[in-house]
């Protein structure tokens, strides 16, 4: 690939006791880019994300920031590099309000004391690129809708300034407009110049916004297909396992081709 | 809480009132800035000005949103039932001493409140008091250790104490329950150990700790001042806040709000201090009492160190997934709740005459967690006020002495504060399930 890969992962494994939820998975994050990571329930997907986000620290395998090997064995340190994460169970404070989860663990302030009104202001005009209505971004987030929470933790991401994003199913509570408005922020990201990690069960999602598509299969990778060149079915077809064989004949045809 | 009247931009929607999110001056009345924001048609709209301020208030009791409402009716009704019963109740002498009598165990109680924000417990409180007193009394009196070497030496111990406790819950992991009730025994048994054959050590005459709840200020003009400095500083604050919050289009706090607050603040503070002046003047321990309560208060609610208190007491794994430090958090603040622990058992000591092998023992734990609880921070985790401290311990400290001046044993004592604990904790959990109902948490 021509471009240079902003994240590299190499082999990564991890166990959860009897479970082996990844097994020897390679993905590479180029800058600038959406990549959609696919799979069936339970493939692993969660699990990928969440040892790149320092989550679960990995058991086996390397991770390559900017070129470089890095190791992230905690949450901070896939914050320090650049990488903001939404997770599926979105991970907000119930107790806190709008403003404070936006900005948990990255607060403006002045040496140790909060700046709140820096942050209501930022956190108000972020929710309204969202578009989402919100009665007050003084409530406790345990008050919201459901969609809200999650535009909420998609905000999240946005604060500071990551160089990945990673979404973990973002649309999957969120209204028509709204969905129009992640998929239209996940463009806009790549835009910019952001790598975009986006999980979702949504074809429709993927095929819209996505540049490449990363299938996982049982905690395996089970091919990396160009949006624009592959067709729904095929990998449709890679994610269930139906066709195996074709997935890897491709592969090796593409491949072939790339080597001539 | 003292936010009952808190009034929030437009909205139906306000802090859940029991104290959920820290941040404060985020509530405004009229929304200069949200006017030209999409607005949710379906949200109840408050009226501008006073009137509107009734309705919302009456809007958030009806919620289940009580805040400190309860505390402060129950206060009205301890001290009217006393008063009636016993017309020395309320006169300045008797006043003055709750105000001294508070101070010891208040301070404790502000260190148990941090340990509830976490959603945890601290039962070895009463036993840190007790060590606390005991190594000012083996290192000043029996060593001859310089006396303000030896306070501060028995509150870094403290500080140490707990932090142990946090190191064996967040680090090995277990329970704060089980630790803490470890300490509660083991330092028991440190203290009992410390004071050796003698069982008790007098307070010398003069020294640093006789002070902390025997010195008063008794120049009129020192309880005055600190009256109006509080004031002063109060409404300066909400002003500057306000202003600020206009110049950035953020809604903001009307300006009758902000009076209304700053009369209510300045009839409390000004009555007091005419009371204690009446007395003896103004008594050191309840200044280093507030001094206690107003760091504690801005450390928790604006600094990033108390946002992660909540965000840990909340959520403790979004807490980790946002970067913060959990252990580190958990672990402070349990060596925070030593420290304070320690200190305060110096006031005991203070108020006995010295240090004993029983100082911090019997009833000073549940004490302590009830003045907590009953000023309305949830045992639940996350959701709590420092001010909670005050309002319980008043509470707690009223009933003995109106029970005292009617000559009631002890025991009378044990059973109706027990009762009135059982009363918070019941509104407490009674306002929540309204909360749940009107749609909160
Ligand atoms: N904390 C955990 N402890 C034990 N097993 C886990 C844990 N997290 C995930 N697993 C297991 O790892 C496997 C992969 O789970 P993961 O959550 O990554 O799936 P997913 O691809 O995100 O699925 P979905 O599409 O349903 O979100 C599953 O078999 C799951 O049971
Ligand atoms: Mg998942």
């Amino acid at each position: 690939m021509a471009k240079e890969s902003v994240l590299a992962l190499r082999g990564i494994s991890k166990r959860f006791g009897a479970v082996q939820a990844l097994t020897d998975v390679d993905l590479e994050v180029v800058a600038g880019e959406v990549i959609a990571l696919v799979g069936d329930n339970g493939a692993g997907k969660s699990t990928l994300v969440k040892t790149i986000a320092g989550v679960h620290p990995i058991d086996e395998g390397s991770i390559e920031w900017e070129g470089r090997p890095v190791s992230i064995t905690r949450p901070h340190d896939a914050q320090e590099l650049g990488i903001a994460t939404v997770y599926q169970d979105l991970a907000l404070c119930d107790n806190l309000d709008v403003v404070a989860n936006l900005f948990l663990g990255n607060e403006a302030r002045h040496a140790s004391v909060l700046d709140e009104i820096a942050m209501e202001k930022r956190a108000m005009e972020l929710l309204d690129t969202l578009s989402i209505r919100i009665p007050s971004v003084r409530i406790p987030v345990a008050s919201l809708s459901g969609g809200q929470r999650q535009v909420v933790a998609i905000a999240r991401a946005l604060i500071g300034d990551p160089k990945v994003v990673i979404l973990d199913e973002p649309t999957a509570a969120l209204g028509v407009e709204q969905t129009a408005q992640v998929l239209d922020l996940v463009e806009r990201l790549r835009e910019r110049g952001l790598a975009v990690i986006l999980i979702s069960h949504n074809m429709a999602d993927v095929q819209a916004v996505a540049d490449r598509v990363a299938v996982l299969r049982l905690g395996r990778n089970n091919g990396v297909f160009d949006v624009a060149t592959t067709s729904h079915e095929e990998v449709i077809a890679a994610i269930t396992g139906a066709s195996d064989n074709a997935v890897t004949r491709r592969q090796a045809r593409t491949e072939k081709e790339a080597a001539q | 809480m003292s936010d009952t009247v808190d009034k929030e931009r437009g909205t139906e929607d306000t802090k859940a009132g029991s104290g959920s999110a820290p941040a404060d001056g985020a509530d405004g009345g009229a929304g200069n800035g949200a006017a030209d924001r999409a607005v949710d048609p379906r949200l109840l709209v408050r009226e501008q000005g006073f009137a509107g301020y009734l309705t919302e208030f009456r809007r958030k009791v009806r919620g289940g949103e009580l805040g400190s409402l309860p505390v402060i009716l129950g206060l009205i009704i301890i001290a009217v039932i006393f008063q009636s019963l016993n017309e020395n109740f309320l006169s300045a002498g008797s006043v003055s001493d709750i105000g001294v009598y508070i101070a010891g165990t208040g301070i404790m109680a502000t260190g148990i409140v941090f340990v509830l924000l976490l959603g945890e417990i601290d039962l070895s409180v009463g036993s840190v008091a007790g060590v606390g007193a005991a190594v000012w009394a083996v290192l000043s009196v029996t060593h001859g250790l310089n006396d303000w070497l030896a306070v501060l030496i028995a509150i870094v111990a403290g500080l140490c104490i707990g932090g142990l406790h946090g190191f064996f819950f967040a680090k090995v992991g277990v329970p704060a329950f089980v630790v803490t009730l470890a300490g509660f025994l083991g330092w028991s048994g440190l203290q009992i150990w410390l004071m050796g054959q003698e069982g008790s050590i007098n307070t010398p005459d003069g020294s640093v700790v006789e002070d902390l709840t025997g010195y008063y200020f008794e120049d009129i003009a020192a309880a005055y001042g600190l009256a109006l400095v509080g004031v002063l500083a109060y409404a300066g604050a909400l002003l500057v806040d306000a202003r600020r919050r206009r110049a950035a289009k953020l809604p903001s706090r009307p300006v009758s709000e902000i009076v209304v607050r700053t009369v209510a603040m300045a009839v409390v503070a000004f009555v007091a201090a005419y009371v204690l002046n009446q007395s003896r003047g103004l008594p050191l321990a309840l200044v280093l009492f507030l001094a206690v309560l107003v760091i504690a208060d801005f450390g928790v609610r604006r600094t990033t160190y108390g946002r992660q208190i909540f965000a840990v007491g909340g959520n403790a794994e979004a807490a980790r997934r946002a970067g913060i430090n959990v252990e580190w958090v958990r672990i402070s603040v349990f060596g925070i709740a030593g420290m304070l622990a320690a200190f305060g058992g110096l006031f005991i000591a203070s108020l006995s005459g010295g240090a004993t092998k029983s100082l911090g023992a019997g009833n000073t734990l549940m004490n302590v967690i009830a003045a907590a609880v009953i000023g309305g921070t949830s045992l639940f985790g996350g959701r709590g006020k420092i001010w909670s401290a005050l309002l319980g311990i008043l509470v707690i400290q009223s009933i003995q002495q109106g029970l005292n001046l009617l000559g009631m044993a002890s025991e009378i004592q044990y059973m109706i504060t027990g009762a009135v604990l059982l009363a918070a904790v019941v509104i407490d959990s009674v306002s929540r399930r309204t909360q749940k109902t009107a749609g909160r948490t």
